[in-house]
C-alpha cells in the first residue's frame, strides 16, 4: 500500500485524490494475508484445494472448511475472512436456489459469476457496508459446457481461469499451476498437483501447521461437487510429502555437490 | 339458461372473452408443430373469428393459449419479458423447459385467480423439439403430444389411435390439422381457420388452413 | 362444494372452476389429481406404490405421471391428490436435500426428518386456509429400521406398517395389506412387492380413477430403487359367467 490515504480510507463512499477506494484494496489486503486456497481446472472438471491453519492444537479436523456446496453442480472456495465468505456461500446458495426453482433447471456458473460479483460490487458502493474481506473461486463441470472456473475479488471484479491461486503464497503457488498443462490433465491427476502445491508453497519455518482441504467437480463425482474420497485425499497427500522430501533431497545433493 | 335464448340478458354483455378452443402441439423428427383454432366466444357470441391463439414467446419457442384471453394474454406477455431478459443474461436462447417453468411460476401460485390452460412448445439445443402441457392447476407435464382446450376433449381417442412418434414434417402437419378440423367441427366453441406453426432448429414456419379449406370427416 | 374433505379421488365433473364461486372454495379444489398411494414395511426394508396416472376429472389425462420422488438415498416420497402440489412438494425436499449436502457429514437425510417436515408444510398451509391437496406417504430406512409414515393435506401425521391413502384406503388397507400386518411376523420383499401388485390390481378393477401402470419403490440398506412403470395382468374370466341381470 504506497499511499495510505490520510483521511480517504475510511469509507467506500469517497474516492482518494489520486482515484482509488482504499477500503477495496484493505480487503484485498485481508485475502492476501490468509492461507492458501488454490483452484485448478483440468479437462474433466475443477478441483479446489486449501491450507487450512490450525490455530490450536486442540482443534479437531475437518471442522473448518473453506470450500462449500452452492449447489450439487456448484463448489465455492474462499479466502480471506472466514466468516465473509460463509456468508458469501449462503447469498450464492440462495442465488442458485432461486434459479432452480424459477427457470426449473441448474444455475450455469457463469451467472452465478454475474450474480455474485454484483453482489461483491454492492458492497463497495455504500457507506455503510463494508466490502467483503473474501475473493471467492467458483467451479462447476457439466457434460455439455466441460469445466468452467471463476474467481471474484472482494472489489467484484471477476474472470474466468485454467488455474487459480489465492493468499499468503499465491506467488509461488501461481508458479507452479503455471507449469502444469491443466487442459491436458484429468482430475485425478490434479488432486495430487493440488496437494503437492498447498505443501511446496507452505513455508514450515515460518507458517502455521495446516490441514489439507480437497474438493472436486468433476466427470469422476459424477458432475457432482464434493470432497474428495477419503481414499484419493490421502493418496494425494502421500504424493505430495513425498515429492516434499524428493525435491529437499535434491537440495542436499546439491549442497554436497557445491561442497 | 337451460339452454334457451334469455334476450332480456344476453350472455355476451355479461360474459368473459374465453378462447374456447382447440389447441395442440406434437413433437416429430426436427421440432414440434403446433396448432389452434381461431374462435373466441363471449358467451355463444364468436367475438373473433380469426383469432391467433399462437402466441410467440422467443425466436424458438411458443405457446397456444386457452382459457380466459386476458388471463392467457397476460402471463404470455410477462413470461415473454422474462425469456428475455434470461436469455441476454445467459447469452443463450431460452430452453423450451425454462419458458414452461416460468410459466409454472404465474399458473401454480395464481391458480384460484386464473382460468389459463397453456401449451408450451418450442426447439432448443439441449432437448431439440419439446412440448409442455399446463392445465388449469399450474402443473408441468412433457407430453410427446398435447391436445387442450374445450375441443380436445373430443380427440383424445382420435390422437391416441393416429400420434406416431418420429413423424416426418408433412404427416405430422397431416395429424395436427386433420385433429383440430375434427374437433372444430363436433366443439361449438372452437372453429374458423387452422393457424400453424412448425418449429425446429431452422425458426418457424407459419401456415394457415382457411376455413372453407378445412379436412372434412363424416359430416352425418 | 361438490368434493368432500377426505376424498381424493371422488371427481362428480370436471373440475373446471365455476364463475361466481369464491375464491377461497375454488382454493379447495384440485385439478390434476393421481390417487391412491400404498406403503407397506417389510423385513428390512419398506416399499411403496403407485400407478402413474394424472386425472382430470374422470379424464385420464396425464398416464406417464411419476407420483414418486427421492430424497437422498433411504427416503422415498409417494403422493396422492393434486399433482401440481405434489410438484411443489418434490422440489421443496429437493432443495432441502441440496442444502442438506452443504454439511457433507456423511448424515443423509432419514424418512422421519422428512416426514415432520412435510407435515409442518401441509398443517402450516391449512392453517393458512389454502391446503396443499395431497395426501403423502414417507418411506424410508431410519437407523437400520424400515420407517413409513402418513401426513394428509389437514397436516395429521401417523406411522404404520401398512398405509393406503385415497381408494386405497377402503379397498387394499383393510382386508389385504392388514392381513399380513396381523400374523405378527415380517413379511420378505419379494412377497411386499408382490402383495402391492395385486392391490393395485384390485384398484385397477375398482377404482374409476386408477390405471394399470404403477411404480413401486422400495427402501432397503442398500438404499432406494423406484421401478420401472409396470401393469399387472388383469383376468376377465368372471365375465362369461355373467348373462343379463338377474
Amino acid at each position: 500500500m504506497s499511499s495510505i490515504g490520510t483521511g480517504y480510507d475510511l469509507s467506500v463512499q469517497t474516492f482518494s485524490p489520486a482515484g482509488r477506494v482504499f477500503q477495496i484494496e484493505y480487503a484485498q489486503k485481508a485475502v492476501d494475508n490468509s492461507s492458501t486456497v488454490i483452484a485448478l481446472r483440468g479437462k474433466d472438471g475443477v478441483v479446489f484445494a486449501a491450507e487450512n491453519t490450525i490455530a490450536s492444537k486442540l482443534h479437531e479436523a475437518k471442522t473448518t472448511r473453506r470450500v462449500a456446496t452452492i449447489d450439487r453442480h456448484i463448489g465455492l472456495a474462499y479466502c480471506g475472512f472466514v466468516t465473509d465468505g460463509r456468508s458469501v456461500a449462503n447469498e450464492a446458495r440462495s442465488y442458485a436456489t432461486r434459479f432452480r426453482d424459477l427457470y426449473g433447471h441448474p444455475m450455469p456458473v457463469s451467472k452465478l459469476n454475474d450474480e455474485l460479483s454484483g453482489y461483491f460490487h454492492m458492497l463497495t458502493l455504500y457507506g455503510a457496508a463494508r466490502p467483503c474481506g473474501c475473493s471467492v473461486l467458483l467451479g462447476a463441470y457439466d457434460a455439455a459446457k466441460g469445466p468452467q472456473m471463476y474467481m471474484i475479488e472482494p472489489s467484484g471484479v471477476s474472470w474466468g481461469y485454467y488455474g487459480c491461486a489465492l493468499g499468503k503464497n499465491k506467488q509461488p503457488a501461481h508458479a507452479e499451476i503455471e507449469k502444469l498443462k491443466l487442459s491436458e490433465m484429468t482430475c485425478k491427476e490434479l488432486v495430487k498437483e493440488a496437494a503437492r502445491i498447498i505443501y511446496a508453497t507452505h513455508d514450515e519455518s515460518k507458517d502455521k501447521d495446516f490441514e489439507l482441504e480437497l474438493a472436486w467437480v468433476c466427470a469422476d463425482s459424477n458432475g457432482q461437487f464434493e470432497h474428495v474420497p477419503e481414499e484419493l485425499h490421502k493418496e494425494a497427500e502421500s504424493f505430495a510429502q513425498t515429492s516434499m522430501e524428493e525435491d529437499s533431497d535434491e537440495e542436499d545433493d546439491s549442497d554436497e555437490d557445491e561442497d | 339458461m337451460d339452454g334457451l335464448v334469455d334476450r332480456s340478458n344476453p350472455d355476451w354483455v355479461s360474459a368473459e372473452h374465453k378462447t374456447g378452443t382447440t389447441i395442440m402441439a406434437v413433437e416429430f423428427a426436427d421440432g414440434v408443430v403446433i396448432g389452434a383454432d381461431s374462435r373466441t366466444t363471449t358467451g355463444a357470441y364468436v367475438a373473433n373469428r380469426v383469432t391467433d391463439k399462437l402466441t410467440k414467446l422467443t425466436d424458438y419457442i411458443y405457446c397456444c393459449r386457452s382459457g380466459s384471453a386476458a388471463d392467457t394474454q397476460a402471463i404470455a406477455d410477462i413470461v415473454r419479458y422474462y425469456l428475455e431478459l434470461h436469455s441476454v443474461e445467459i447469452d443463450e436462447e431460452p430452453r423450451v423447459g425454462v419458458a414452461a417453468s416460468i410459466f409454472r411460476e404465474f399458473c401454480y401460485n395464481n391458480r384460484d385467480q386464473l382460468t389459463a390452460g397453456i401449451i408450451c412448445a418450442g426447439f432448443d439445443e439441449h432437448k431439440g423439439g419439446q412440448v409442455y402441457s399446463i392445465p388449469l392447476g399450474g402443473l408441468v407435464v412433457r407430453q410427446p403430444f398435447a391436445i387442450g382446450g374445450s375441443g380436445s376433449t373430443f380427440l383424445y381417442g382420435h390422437c391416441d389411435s393416429t400420434f406416431k412418434e418420429g413423424m416426418a414434417k408433412d404427416e405430422c402437419l397431416t395429424f395436427v390439422r386433420n385433429a383440430l378440423a375434427l374437433a372444430m367441427s363436433r366443439d361449438g366453441s372452437s372453429g374458423g381457420v387452422i393457424r400453424t406453426a412448425v418449429i425446429t432448429k431452422d425458426g418457424v414456419e407459419r401456415d394457415v388452413v382457411l376455413g372453407d379449406a378445412l379436412p372434412t370427416f363424416y359430416q352425418g | 362444494m361438490s368434493t368432500g374433505w377426505m376424498s381424493q379421488t371422488a371427481q362428480p365433473r370436471a373440475p373446471q372452476p365455476q364463475a361466481g364461486e369464491d375464491a377461497r372454495t375454488r382454493t379447495m379444489r384440485p385439478i390434476v389429481t393421481g390417487t391412491s398411494v400404498l406403503g407397506i414395511k417389510f423385513d428390512g426394508g419398506v416399499a411403496i406404490a403407485a400407478d402413474t396416472l394424472g386425472s382430470y376429472g374422470s379424464l385420464a389425462r396425464f398416464r406417464e405421471i411419476s407420483r414418486m420422488c427421492k430424497v437422498g438415498n433411504q427416503t422415498v416420497v409417494g403422493g396422492g391428490g393434486d399433482v401440481a402440489d405434489f410438484h411443489m412438494i418434490r422440489d421443496l425436499l429437493n432443495t432441502l436435500e441440496i442444502e442438506n449436502r452443504e454439511y457433507e457429514d456423511e448424515h443423509d437425510i432419514k424418512p422421519q426428518a422428512v416426514h415432520t417436515y412435510l407435515t409442518r408444510v401441509l398443517y402450516n398451509r391449512r392453517s393458512q386456509m389454502n391446503p396443499l391437496w395431497n395426501t403423502v406417504l414417507v418411506a424410508g430406512m431410519q437407523d437400520g429400521e424400515p420407517y413409513l409414515g402418513y401426513t394428509d393435506k389437514l397436516g395429521v401425521a401417523y406411522q404404520e406398517s401398512t398405509l393406503a391413502c385415497g381408494y386405497g384406503a377402503y379397498i387394499a388397507l383393510g382386508p389385504l395389506l392388514r392381513e399380513v400386518a396381523d400374523k405378527g411376523e415380517p413379511i420378505t420383499k419379494d412377497a411386499a412387492v408382490a402383495l402391492l401388485q395385486k392391490c393395485l390390481k384390485v384398484l385397477w378393477y375398482r377404482d374409476a380413477r386408477s390405471l394399470n401402470r404403477f411404480e413401486i419403490a422400495t427402501v432397503t440398506a442398500e438404499g432406494v430403487d423406484i421401478s420401472a412403470p409396470q401393469s399387472s395382468e388383469s383376468d376377465w374370466g368372471i365375465a362369461s359367467m355373467v348373462r343379463g341381470y338377474e
